[in-house]
């Protein structure tokens, strides 16, 4: 039977939604192994109990000093001693670098920004914007692959995996670099932007007032995103950029407020499952790849839609 | 110091992309360079002046910054507006072998020229603008068992003592990292904003040196770079299917009303 390692992404104690869909991709193809690397793993390793997982492997070491170095290392050792059919890890800046390195010691092949594998290991993906879907697969040592957040339901389980302790041997180079401080992002208690089902954005046509915007989101419990214009005129945090030079985002919803749609915004949100937009500008090209447009100020038509949402959950 | 940065010459993002034979069309398309190597190339240069008697980078700067870049002949063209902004020199790896590379082989032939080069450090982007995979700078590192120091939003760099200081942002929060030299770096775009090549500079740029190497004046063999040595492969590459027009209404004092029942009908709300 096939086995599939995947690495827990987690933050504060608390592991990411997006390694429950990593769980259920490898649990679709075969063995689920979780991989927590945490100085102190077992309140991470609880937390996998609802998730199909079939094995969890812990490390105890100093991630937080020397970072996805060390951590490559550790997957490295792992995979040599497993010998598993494919590994998974998130999309995130941290989550491709891991794989990068993996892929070079391991001596594997490596596809990023997967929206799907299936059994056999054939990635989907989707680029130049979401204009294409790719089929691909690895064909040289163990499958590397990342895979966005919100690309699969995760699948609820009861499990009670063995735990198996791994000593990790971190190389001397991986500790050249250190990590001296470490400020977490602040959620200002919205999720985060690449992980939301919900993402509402704002554009030049919120003229640097984010307010319906942000209520908006906060009624749909969504993540807040800028356009680039937005972002550039120091309208919103860099961060919060969706496009090609940003975030790319692929929510349940995406909602674009005041932002016309150039090809570059688009390659960030284009495969949105759907997508709303609302701009004065009838001619917006965002509005032609709307599920549903409406041509109107941003200024009256968020707000009596956050009224309305509100006045539902009420 | 030693500063080497990574380019790529990439298809204009504003262009439409298209696929040939299960790999990008680069041959049709407008050419540039990558918009996000060009904070990696203005770090350096404020690496450079921010340690230069001069506050100049140049020859008289005691300091140098190589550009080294993997492609066509035509990647000349992107080389020169780095030059111009005020890079020093270039080498080019061009060779008919290297079509198709992926990230390791693309990363295997950086690391080999970054080797000969004794240099300090390497600046890079975070990604190129085509192919979006964030890598190459982490495998570089790897390959070479440098400190890897990427998505930098700061940099501060402490010739005397050889260290270099960088905040690291990602989207789960932002650390301080810091390595001896050599290091690997990539920037953020929120770093600094890259300045227009002046009159000068463009003129200076015609002037300077690009080194074309081939394969073989790297020592790597032809069989472990190009699309034959590619350790993953495409299957197919289909057009999505375009979206289907949706509702398109103009508001009339009821549009965010309508909008909320929109929301409730597809259970987003």
């Amino acid at each position: 039977m096939s086995s599939v390692i995947f690495l827990v992404d987690h933050s504060g104690g608390k592991i990411a939604k997006a390694s429950s869909e990593l769980a259920t991709f490898a649990k679709n193809i075969g063995q689920s192994i979780a991989v927590v690397f945490s100085a102190n793993p077992s309140e991470i390793v609880a937390q996998l109990n609802t998730l199909p997982v079939d094995k969890v492997i812990t490390a105890s070491g100093d991630w937080d000093k020397f970072g996805v170095a060390a951590i490559a290392d550790g997957l490295a050792q792992i995979i040599a001693d497993k010998k598993p059919n494919a590994l998974l890890i998130t999309s995130s800046a941290n989550g491709k670098e891991i794989a990068a390195r993996v892929a070079v010691k391991t001596n594997s092949g490596i596809i990023t920004d997967a929206v799907g594998v299936d059994k056999d290991l054939i990635t989907t993906q989707s680029v130049f914007g979401g204009s294409t879907t790719v089929h691909s697969a690895v064909t040289t040592g163990v499958p590397v692959i990342t895979l966005r957040a919100n690309s699969i339901e995760p699948i609820a389980a009861t499990s009670n995996p063995e735990v198996e302790e791994f000593a990790v041997n971190i190389s001397d180079s991986a500790k050249l670099a250190t990590i001296t401080s470490a400020t977490e992002a602040v959620k200002g208690g919205r999720p985060e932007l690449t992980e939301a089902s919900i993402v509402v954005s704002g554009g030049r046509g919120t003229n640097g007032d984010f307010k319906p915007v942000e209520e908006l989101a906060d009624a749909l419990g969504a993540a807040v995103g800028a356009s680039r214009a937005a972002t550039d005129a120091g309208w919103y945090p860099h961060s919060h950029q969706v496009g090609q030079t940003g975030k790319t985002v692929s929510p349940q919803l995406y909602v674009a407020a005041g932002i016309s749609g150039a090809i570059q915004h688009r390659a960030g949100m284009q495969t949105s499952k759907t997508i709303v937009a609302i701009n004065k500008d009838p001619e917006a090209p965002i509005l032609e790849i709307a599920d549903f447009a409406v041509i109107g100020d941003l200024f009256n038509v968020l707000p009596q839609a956050t009224e309305k949402i509100k006045a539902r959950k009420a | 110091m030693k500063i080497a940065v990574c380019i790529k010459q990439v298809p204009d993002s504003w262009a439409e992309k298209k696929m040939a034979g299960g790999v990008l069309d680069r041959a049709n398309v407008d050419a540039v360079l990558n918009d996000l190597d060009e904070y990696a190339v203005e770090e350096a240069l404020r690496i450079v002046e921010a340690n230069s008697p001069t506050k100049e980078a140049g020859e008289a700067s005691g300091h140098s910054i190589t550009l080294i870049s993997m492609g066509p002949e035509r990647a000349t063209e992107a080389i020169r507006k780095a030059l111009s902004m005020g890079a020093d020199d270039a080498i080019l790896i061009s060779d008919a072998a290297l079509a198709g590379s992926d990230a390791l082989a693309t990363s295997l032939v950086l690391a080999e020229v970054i080797k000969k080069g004794n240099y300090d450090l390497v600046l890079c982007g975070t990604e190129s603008t085509d192919a979006r995979m964030s890598v190459v700078p982490a495998m570089i590192a790897e390959r070479l068992a440098w400190a890897q120091l990427t998505f930098a939003g700061k940099v501060a760099v402490d010739p005397a003592a050889k260290k270099v200081e960088v905040e690291r942002i990602t989207e789960f929060g932002n650390q301080v990292m810091s390595a001896p030299f050599p290091a690997v770096l990539s920037v953020v775009e929120k770093i600094n904003e890259p300045r227009y090549p002046s009159f000068k500079g463009i003129m200076a740029a015609k002037k300077k040196t690009i080194s074309t190497i081939s394969l073989a004046d790297t020592g790597l063999a032809a069989t472990s770079v190009g699309a034959s040595a590619a350790w993953s492969t495409v299957k197919d590459a289909l057009p999505r299917p375009a979206r289907g027009a949706g509702v398109k209404l103009t508001d009339e004092g009821s549009g965010g009303e309508k909008l909320f029942d929109f929301l409730v009908e597809k259970r987003l709300a």
